[in-house]
């Protein structure tokens, strides 16, 4: 038995150098695992390959036991935010609508449960009353949820998340954590890139820390105590402000 | 300089049947390049416009020497060369805009190359690159029209992959939709409403007609529904006035139609843009049936 997302012995190549290396993973569902790393480590990488958008070298990706694939509608996936045309004319629905296109076939508009799926979308991340706002107009944080909504709105069972915090303030991050918290404990497995440490540890129900291959993994409060594998994925002395931070957490 | 009038007259005129055709022409071109134009702007493939716009003439050339279909010369240059660039492009050394400054630039003189084994070139390289408004036969009234419902057809078909695609490519990808095939059915398009526009304005100002009206109509609306009406409204005034100035002040049409379309930019530019947006936005809400989540 795997889990919803099963990284099994990845090893995964980008112009001729090695990027990810038996890289082992799993992902239930109704767990929010944090992904945490150096810049350069592989993570979006790992995503990518998750989503099937890269193939392993070595190993192979399941999500609900099935070989990853792009298109698979059990994974919703949230990119970072600047990879996002925010400057495009088009509302907070008509976005999350997007999430619906791999599903409708070509030349087929989209019918009233289709509406209806995006406004259960956004009514999960409390995003309706904006639904016919144009997406410039919003702010950081509005901006991410209408990401997740846009995952959403095909009901998948997984979730993965791009570094969902960068640029947001404190009280955003965590409104946001804790709508993935509870997004993963409805029953979807969460795969979340961060490097936001203190939000992973205090969110989180496991932690992964990657750098090339999964280093450890474990709860917070178990990596937390772990110096040694902090030192060994960041490549920092005893003296690093990261192991500072997670002394206070 | 003619008065309104007096060009409506000479449009009726049987001894002028050229003006009808050209007006026809040129307004048929802006509405369809102001649809297509409005992706063009939005997805910012100015370049690519221009590439395409430049890569549709040896096509045209070889229809030309030969006495075949422009339309369908131009429309094989230009996908070829669109197919070229997305292919090249996928070699990670090179940006995509460096592939496109070679091919486009090649196609150009191979295009120059081709016309001047033709008699007489000189007067036809002109032809290509101003346009003309002489000389329009009726053929090309059905062809356009035709070519035109086609364009305006399969931009609604594929709307919202091309929506999609515009607006995160790689979570387009993530979810199964066909980015490069998508990528290149708007390369496609685009090589259609240019070529269907040579006609008139000729291929060095075509790019006007696919980007200015819709620029213009970004500056006035958040909304890609009043943008893609939007822009090939504008384009389709541009078209009638600046047909109208050229007729009456006996100026070049395609570099008056440009003129014209510039001068609108301008002035939505210059004037208040967020007035005039807020007015448009004011619509009804979408109806509650479809945005109202379940209890």
């Amino acid at each position: 038995m795997t889990g919803a997302i099963a990284v099994q012995d990845v090893a995964v190549d980008l112009g001729g150098r090695r990027v990810l290396d038996r890289v082992a993973l799993e992902v239930e569902r109704g767990e929010l695992v944090g992904l945490i790393g150096p810049n350069g480590a592989g993570k979006t990488t790992l995503l990518r390959t998750v989503l099937g958008l890269i193939a392993p070298a070595g190993g192979r990706v399941l999500v609900d036991g099935r070989a990853a694939r792009p298109g698979r509608s059990a994974i919703g996936y949230v990119p970072q935010r600047h990879d996002f045309a925010w400057d495009f004319p088009i509302s907070v629905a008509g976005v999350v609508m997007t999430g619906l296109t791999a599903s409708l076939r070509l030349g087929r508009r989209p019918r009233a449960e289709h509406w209806q799926a995006a406004a259960e979308a956004l009514e999960r991340v409390r995003m309706l009353e904006l639904a016919d706002r144009p997406v410039g107009q919003l702010s950081g944080g509005q901006r991410q949820r209408v990401l997740v909504a846009r995952s959403l709105v095909a009901r998948p069972s997984a979730l993965l998340l791009d570094e969902p915090f960068t640029g947001l303030d404190m009280p955003t991050q965590e409104l946001l954590g804790r709508l993935f918290a509870d997004l993963a404990h409805e029953g979807r497995a969460v795969l979340m890139t961060t490097h936001d440490l203190l939000g992973a540890l205090d969110g989180c129900d496991r932690i992964a820390l990657l750098n090339r291959t999964i280093v450890a993994s474990g709860t917070p409060a178990e990596l937390a105590a772990d110096r040694a594998a902090w030192m060994r994925t960041f490549g920092v002395g005893e003296d690093s402000a990261l192991l500072r931070i997670l002394k206070a957490a | 300089m003619l008065t309104p009038a007096q060009f409506l007259a000479d449009l009726l005129n049987p001894d002028l049947a050229f003006l009808p055709k050209a007006l026809a022409i040129a307004v048929m071109s802006s509405l369809i390049c102001g649809a297509v134009g409005t992706f063009v702007v939005l997805r910012g493939m100015a370049f690519i416009g221009d590439a395409v716009a430049h890569a549709v003439f040896p096509g045209l050339a070889v229809a030309f020497v030969v006495s075949g279909n422009l339309v369908l010369g131009g429309t094989i240059a230009g996908v070829i060369t669109a197919v070229l660039v997305a292919v090249f492009s996928q070699n990670r050394r090179l940006k995509e805009d460096s592939i496109i400054g070679v091919f486009f630039v090649a196609a150009f003189a191979l295009g120059i190359v081709i016309i001047a084994q033709a008699p007489g070139y000189a007067g036809s390289l002109q032809q290509f690159l101003f346009g003309s408004i002489t000389g329009i036969p009726d053929s090309d009234l059905v062809v356009v029209a035709v070519t035109g419902l086609v364009v305006l057809a399969a931009l609604f078909a594929l709307h919202k992959e091309f929506v999609t695609i515009s607006l995160d490519r790689e979570s387009a990808r993530a979810m199964g939709v066909k980015v490069f095939w998508f990528d290149l059915a708007l390369y496609v398009l685009v090589t259609l409403a240019v070529v269907i526009s040579v006609q008139t304005i000729g291929n060095i100002l075509v790019l006007a007609l696919l980007i200015t009206p819709a620029a213009t109509a970004r500056l006035l609306t958040d909304r890609l529904g009043v943008m893609m009406l939007l822009g090939p409204a504008i384009g389709a005034g541009g078209a009638l006035v600046g047909l109208y100035l050229s007729w009456s002040w006996a100026l070049p049409t395609g570099g008056t139609i440009v003129l014209v379309l510039t001068a609108v930019f301008l002035l939505v530019w210059i004037g208040r843009p967020t007035r005039v947006r807020e007015l448009l936005q004011r619509r009804p809400g979408r109806p509650a049936r479809t945005l109202v989540a379940s209890p």
